[in-house]
């Protein structure tokens, strides 16, 4: 069977959906702009889409792929809410940093 | 139809009440005293069927409303018992009663709230009768608790003064003490019996076998105790003194013709209860003599018109319990009886008294009022020849029999007895002497208002004074129609009629020898000598001790008032504070870990993230780590 699998290996894709996830979790934990953790997070989730179809290749199954679709779908959608909300959070403050968002404070 | 009637006799006056409370103020004075007092009289017509009913047909009437309480086999019925005790007592409560709201149409007309007068009166009317028709103790503690609470409303009516509130209180808390021990007699009742019913009582203890005597004899104790307080025994009694406080005809209803004979008619009405307890019945007949001969002593030197009065009561009383603990209940319910016409009458006459001398109650400045107060003058030498028992007015019957049951029992409590007896005739006639003879020694301005009282005040004068000179007529000592009309309430046969011997007429002699003997020593002193009792700073020696009757409220309040102010005292400042430390501790702990806690909630998202972060971490290492 002609697996791209046997050209590269699994081992890659797992480090490389590694590196994704970790650059979105510093790009969460350390950047202010809320643009920019939104798109830290859509890196996390796609570093995670993407092992999600390594694996469905290397186990020969569809199922993960399917899944990766629902899941694109979904992070669509919830990028259209979230932008939403970014843009009335700035209509309102101005700002979208999100030290300024601290509302909630207890 | 009997029962109907009877809620007419139990809710006529409580309707008067509603009545005066709600448009007494709208409708007038003298009309919310006509109502008060016509309920009042329907009552007493009701009360007058029942008795013409019952005397032809010797059968109680019972009236069960319905069913009240109801715990596994312990039931209690709310029910009336209208059997001859009890329309007996209905009968002069409602009478007198209505007698003396008619005396206060007129005595209370100068009081801006009459209305709440006579509803106070009409509410506690309506409580005696629920005390006297209960079917039960529970119904009979329902009304114990209102006539308590109507005889504090009553003494504290003039509640602008702060002496008289004091009274009020006084009387509520004596006798919440003498409740607190009706409560238990009927809690250990009620548990050994599983009913507080008088009838099913008697028949269960008349049919049981093995009573347990240690617990009876403590529930008949307790009950005393509740009759002490209530009737103004030792050691409950100095509230009665002080509850003179309120409107006269108050004290002649409440505190000298009704209400204090509440005790009375409840061991009355258990007396198959007390005579199972000998030992207890002994307790009652010493407390009974020692309170007449203590409350004798007192009225001998007292100045206030009211007091010596009210110690008379507390005396009287006092004879009668002696009569109660020697068994000798209808003798005790006769003198009850006698007792109501005569002291009301002393009381009302009083009254009356007061009435003229726009509120002076000092002897020492009354005087000569026999010309110009005659029928009041009247009535009250004939009620002080009935009180003092002097043949043939009603006193004399009554208390004789008392003394003659002493005398067969115990000579010495008989001596006790008697030398009472002969202490009230003279203080009845020094407080006679020193106000209706010789002259009047208040001020002219007073003099020159001197003046009989209206009718509405005399009418009930007379019709007490028949009664109080009459009043012997239903149980003479050959002949008693009131020891045959009761005599179905009592187990024993305790009236094996005296045979009168020698000794019974000596003794008839001696009693009446010793009332002539007070009413001469009296005479001696105020009217030969013209004395006037002193001033109150020059009075020394054992009158000094009398007269501040045996210190025995500042005796009351060293022992139990300064200990329980103490303790309240201990406690407020040591345990309190130790109490409030704990419980202020705890909610400062609970706001400290709020307080630190809300720092977490600092609104910082990439705080919230980083945790999130790290929690995820965690989970993910634990989850590792557990495989």
């Amino acid at each position: 069977m002609n697996n791209i699998l046997n050209e590269i290996g699994i081992e890659n894709y797992i480090f490389l959906s590694v590196i994704l996830f970790s650059i979105g979790v510093f790009g969460v934990l350390y950047r202010r702009n809320a643009i920019i953790v939104f798109m830290s997070i859509e890196i996390m989730l796609n570093a995670v889409n993407l092992l999600f179809v390594a694996f469905s290749t290397y186990h020969q199954d569809a199922q993960g792929q399917i899944f990766v679709f629902f899941s694109m779908a979904v992070a669509a959608a919830e990028v259209a809410v979230g932008l939403a909300i970014l843009v009335s959070i700035f209509r309102n403050l101005g700002s979208i940093d999100i030290n300024n968002l601290k509302n909630l404070k207890g | 139809m009997d029962t109907s009637l009877t809620l007419l006799l139990l809710l006529a006056p409580f309707i008067g009440f509603l009545f005066n409370v709600f448009f007494g103020k709208s409708i007038g004075k003298s009309a919310s005293g006509i109502i008060g007092t016509l309920t009042v009289a329907v009552s007493f017509a009701a009360s007058v069927y029942f008795f013409m009913q019952i005397n032809q047909t010797q059968q109680p009437i019972q009236i069960q409303l319905f069913d009240w309480i109801q715990i596994s086999n312990f039931k209690v019925d709310f029910g009336f018992l209208l059997d001859q005790l009890s329309i007996l007592w209905l009968l002069f409560v409602t009478g007198i009663g209505s007698l003396i709201h008619m005396y206060s149409i007129s005595y209370m007309h100068d009081d801006e709230n009459m209305h709440k007068y006579f509803a106070y009166l009409n509410l506690f009317i309506f409580f005696m009768i629920t005390l006297v028709i209960g079917s039960n103790l529970l119904v009979l503690f329902i009304g114990w608790e209102g006539v308590g609470l109507c005889s504090y409303l009553l003494i504290g009516f003039w509640h602008k003064n702060q002496e008289f509130n004091d009274a009020a209180k006084k009387a509520f808390i004596m006798n919440r003490i003498g409740d607190l021990g009706l409560l238990i007699g009927i809690f250990i009742i009620g548990s050994l019996f599983s009913t507080l019913d008088y009838a099913t009582l008697k028949t269960a203890i008349a049919g049981a076998t093995d009573l347990n005597m240690y617990w009876i004899s403590a529930a008949a104790f307790a009950l005393f105790i509740g009759a002490c307080g209530k009737s103004a025994q030792i050691p409950l009694y100095t509230w009665l003194p002080d509850a003179m406080a309120g409107p006269t005809p108050v004290s002649a209803l409440i505190h000298a013709a009704t209400m204090v004979t509440a005790g009375i008619f409840m061991i009355t009405r258990l007396n198959f209860v007390f005579d199972l307890a000998p030992d207890v019945q002994n307790i009652i007949a010493i407390v009974g003599a020692v309170t007449s001969l203590v409350a004798a002593t007192i009225a001998l030197v007292q100045t206030d018109i009211k007091k010596v009065l009210a110690y008379s009561t507390v005396s009287q009383l006092g004879l009668m319990f002696l009569a109660l603990g020697l068994g000798a209940y209808e003798v005790a319910v006769f003198h009850v009886i006698t007792h109501a016409f005569f002291k009301a009458c002393l009381f009302l006459g009083s009254g009356s008294v007061i009435h003229a001398l726009h509120g002076e109650q000092d002897m020492r400045k009354m005087g000569g009022l026999k010309k110009v107060m005659t029928i009041t003058f009247v009535t009250f030498l004939i009620s002080s020849l009935a009180i003092s028992g002097i043949p043939p007015f009603s006193g004399f019957f009554s208390k004789d029999e008392i003394l003659m049951v002493a005398f067969e029992h115990n000579k010495i409590l008989w001596f006790i007895a008697s030398l009472a007896s002969l202490m009230t005739a003279f203080y009845m006639f020094r407080l006679l002497y020193l106000t209706f003879f010789n002259d009047f020694r208040g001020t002219a301005e007073q003099k020159s208002h001197l003046h009989e009282s209206p009718a509405l005040i005399t009418f009930p004068l007379i019709v007490l004074a028949i009664l109080a000179a009459l009043g012997g007529l239903i149980s003479l000592p050959s002949n008693s129609w009131l020891n045959e009309y009761l005599s179905p309430l009592f187990t024993k046969v305790a009236t094996e009629e005296h045979h009168f011997g020698t000794s019974e007429y000596m003794l008839m002699l001696i009693a009446v020898i010793g009332g002539l003997v007070g009413i001469g020593i009296a005479y001696s002193k105020y009217i030969k000598q013209n004395l006037v009792p002193e001033e109150d700073a020059k009075i020394g020696g054992f009158a000094k001790v009398l007269y501040n009757k045996y210190y025995v409220d500042e005796i009351y309040d060293s022992i139990f008032v300064k200990s329980i102010n103490g303790l309240s005292k201990f406690f407020r400042d040591n345990v309190e504070t130790t109490l409030s430390t704990l419980v202020f501790g705890l909610g400062k702990v609970t706001y400290e870990i709020g307080f630190q806690g809300k720092k977490l909630q600092n609104g910082s998202i990439g705080r919230y993230l980083f945790v999130f972060v790290l929690g995820i971490c965690a989970i993910i290492t634990y989850l590792f780590l557990a495989q």
